[in-house]
């Protein structure tokens, strides 16, 4: 909402005022990603469901904490207009909120249609709800030359068959291949879409999946994050390098 | 005319009229075909606020609505300019709504979650300038929760705000949709960037349309801040030198360029506050076309839209859609506009050349 009389374009040296929304951001990769793009400077709006744990992460990084329920649709334009409104546009969305559905992982066959439909509310319709409502954010920060980049958090369940993860297998397979067919669409318009799986992190969410994992043999969610942005650095190099020979 | 009463089927119709006033039906999907590689289609990517709030007037418990209407500073969302509204809602014609309790400065209004203090009046018991307590994350958070998209009688089902933002919609700084947007889909830019039609947008902050008062309504369109990018106003100038189309995409649009046309045929990038009036005896700079809603007569808008066309020609053009069945307002069906060809005087360059030859420029 600051663009109207005090517009600076995002920076191209890093990530200083870069304008990014985080879904998911008081727990885990995403609280990670909040702490380390908020300390580059990136202007960062965050969203998770728990008003006192977004309080928290907000007072400690300085980022914008949003309360809402990215499953929940009546939530998504409240949260889009926030966001939109308070980083006044929008250059990168990072789609990281998901369930994993029934806890203990359980088989296909035992999993109620309920508790998948949750899975798919959360994991796929939220992320797919709240880039549209954001769509116009982003193409307007395409045309001006800035970001405009969607990273979707997948998983290596979206690829294997893993017995017991059905809802959210399916859900995040559903996201990975949405991801693509949004960028081969979006392309044109110079928003790019990137599928990423983190790899097995030691959260809350995977010790509620596998709670007999040794801690020590999983990613720790600060590395994760680390490796996230220095793919989103190379994403937004390449999209400021087509553009670039798109212009000349 | 039918007033589009839902936003369900918005803008199926297309009402052409050429720049020689032929007048032609088509349907809103023709809009990917009718433009030449090189024209320039501008529209307003503003997004809308939910800018309706209801509650109560402190002092004395009476019911209110709240309108927020203008900015008082561009993008700062804690003070606004704003419209006020006794009982009832949307479902009553603003005309006959009641007048709001007595307004004094200082006076609380609590709307929801939010708390609004009445700084002073604006010349008329229902213009305020009002401030929200409160800080720019809270106020958003406060109107995300509470406001809902300002709507009239003619629309009775309440709207949420995915019905009034358009497809472009980025920044929400509007107080009402920039509802030519509407029949913008993705589709049809796609096929204009295969055509070689380039989309361009500006944010313009689009004010109320109508306060059901006539001393107010006289003084509508507010001041509207506005904000045209760098990469627009080149591709105007672009297209301008080659002598192609600049199509703006609703009455916004076309305010916006004209307050920023620049002596040279272009238009000055940057931010901006559109104070002019557009009308019968405007000289327009910038835009060839129009596209807009289906407006009549006396309507606020019709004024704007006789900047582009006589009163025969817009008549031609209001008789024929009403005819057709076309629906009205901002959910309804669209009409595009050329600006009409005029005939001018050329004169002679020098004695010896004879009387005087009327071209059409």
């Amino acid at each position: 909402m600051t663009k109207i009389t005090d517009f600076k374009p995002a920076a191209d040296k890093g990530f200083r005022g870069l304008r990014i929304a985080i879904t998911g951001g008081t727990s885990g990769l995403g609280r990670a990603l909040v702490r380390q793009f908020s300390a580059a400077g990136a202007r960062v709006a965050f969203v998770a469901r728990t008003a006192d744990r977004v309080k928290q992460v907000a007072a400690e990084t300085g980022a914008v904490g949003l309360v809402g329920d990215v499953g929940l649709k009546d939530d998504i334009y409240p949260l889009a207009l926030q966001i939109a409104g308070t980083l006044g546009g929008l250059d990168l969305l990072i789609n990281n909120a998901s369930i994993l559905g029934p806890v203990p992982l359980i088989p296909l066959a035992d999993t109620d249609c309920e508790d998948l439909e949750q899975a798919l509310a959360v994991n796929l319709v939220g992320p797919f709800r709240l880039t549209k409502a954001l769509y116009g954010a982003l193409a307007s920060s395409a045309r001006e030359g800035h970001g405009a980049l969607v990273v979707n958090i997948t998983s290596d369940a979206a690829v294997n068959a893993y017995p017991e993860w059905g809802a959210y297998g399916t859900s995040k397979a559903a996201l990975a291949h949405m991801s693509a067919i949004w960028d081969a669409e979006a392309a044109p318009q110079g928003i790019r879409f990137l599928a990423v799986d983190p790899g097995d992190m030691d959260t809350a969410m995977h010790a509620a999946a596998l709670p007999d994992t040794d801690p020590a043999t999983l990613k720790r969610p600060e590395d994760a994050a680390a490796e996230l942005i220095e793919r989103i650095r190379a994403a937004l190099a390449d999209r400021q390098t087509a553009l670039e020979a798109a212009s000349a | 005319m039918i007033a589009a009463d839902t936003p369900d089927h918005r803008a199926a119709r297309l009402l052409t009229v050429g720049p020689d006033g032929e007048i032609r039906h088509r349907r809103r999907s023709d809009l990917a075909t009718l433009f030449d590689p090189g024209d320039v289609v501008v529209a307003n990517d503003a997004a809308t606020l939910p800018a309706s709030l209801h509650g109560r007037h402190e002092a004395t418990g009476a019911p209110v609505e709240i309108r927020l209407a203008g900015w008082v500073t561009p993008g700062d969302p804690t003070r606004f300019r704003a419209i006020a509204f006794g009982p009832g809602d949307h479902r009553t014609r603003t005309e006959h709504r009641p007048p709001p309790p007595r307004l004094t400065p200082g006076d609380r209004l609590r709307l929801g979650p939010l708390t609004a203090v009445i700084e002073r009046l604006l010349d008329h018991p229902r213009l305020a300038a009002l401030r929200f307590v409160g800080n720019r994350a809270s106020v958003l958070a406060g109107l995300a929760r509470h406001g809902r998209p300002i709507q009239y009688a003619h629309v009775p089902a309440p709207l949420a705000l995915w019905d009034v933002w358009t497809s472009i919609a980025a920044d929400p700084v509007a107080f009402e949709p920039p509802s030519a947007g509407f029949a913008l889909d993705w589709r049809t830019i796609a096929a204009w960037r295969e055509r070689g039609v380039r989309l361009a947008t500006l944010t313009h902050a689009a004010g109320i349309s109508s306060t059901g008062d006539l001393a107010l309504d006289a003084r509508l369109p507010f001041d509207e801040p506005y904000r045209i990018p760098e990469a627009t106003s080149d591709a105007i100038h672009r297209a301008k030198r080659r002598g192609r189309r600049i199509i703006a995409l609703g009455t916004t649009v076309v305010r916006a360029l004209e307050a920023a046309a620049s002596s040279g045929g272009g238009v000055i990038a940057g931010a901006g506050i559109a104070r002019n009036r557009i009308g019968p005896e405007t000289r327009l700079a910038v835009p060839d076309t129009v596209l807009t809603g289906m407006h009549a007569p006396g309507e606020s808008h019709y004024e704007l839209l006789r900047a582009f066309a006589d009163d025969g020609t817009l008549r031609r053009a209001a008789e024929s859609a009403h005819e057709g069945g076309y629906r009205s307002h901002e959910f309804g069906d669209v009409m595009l506009l050329a600006r009409q060809r005029v005939a001018t005087m050329s004169w002679p360059a020098t004695e010896h050349e004879e009387g005087c030859a009327m071209v059409l420029s």
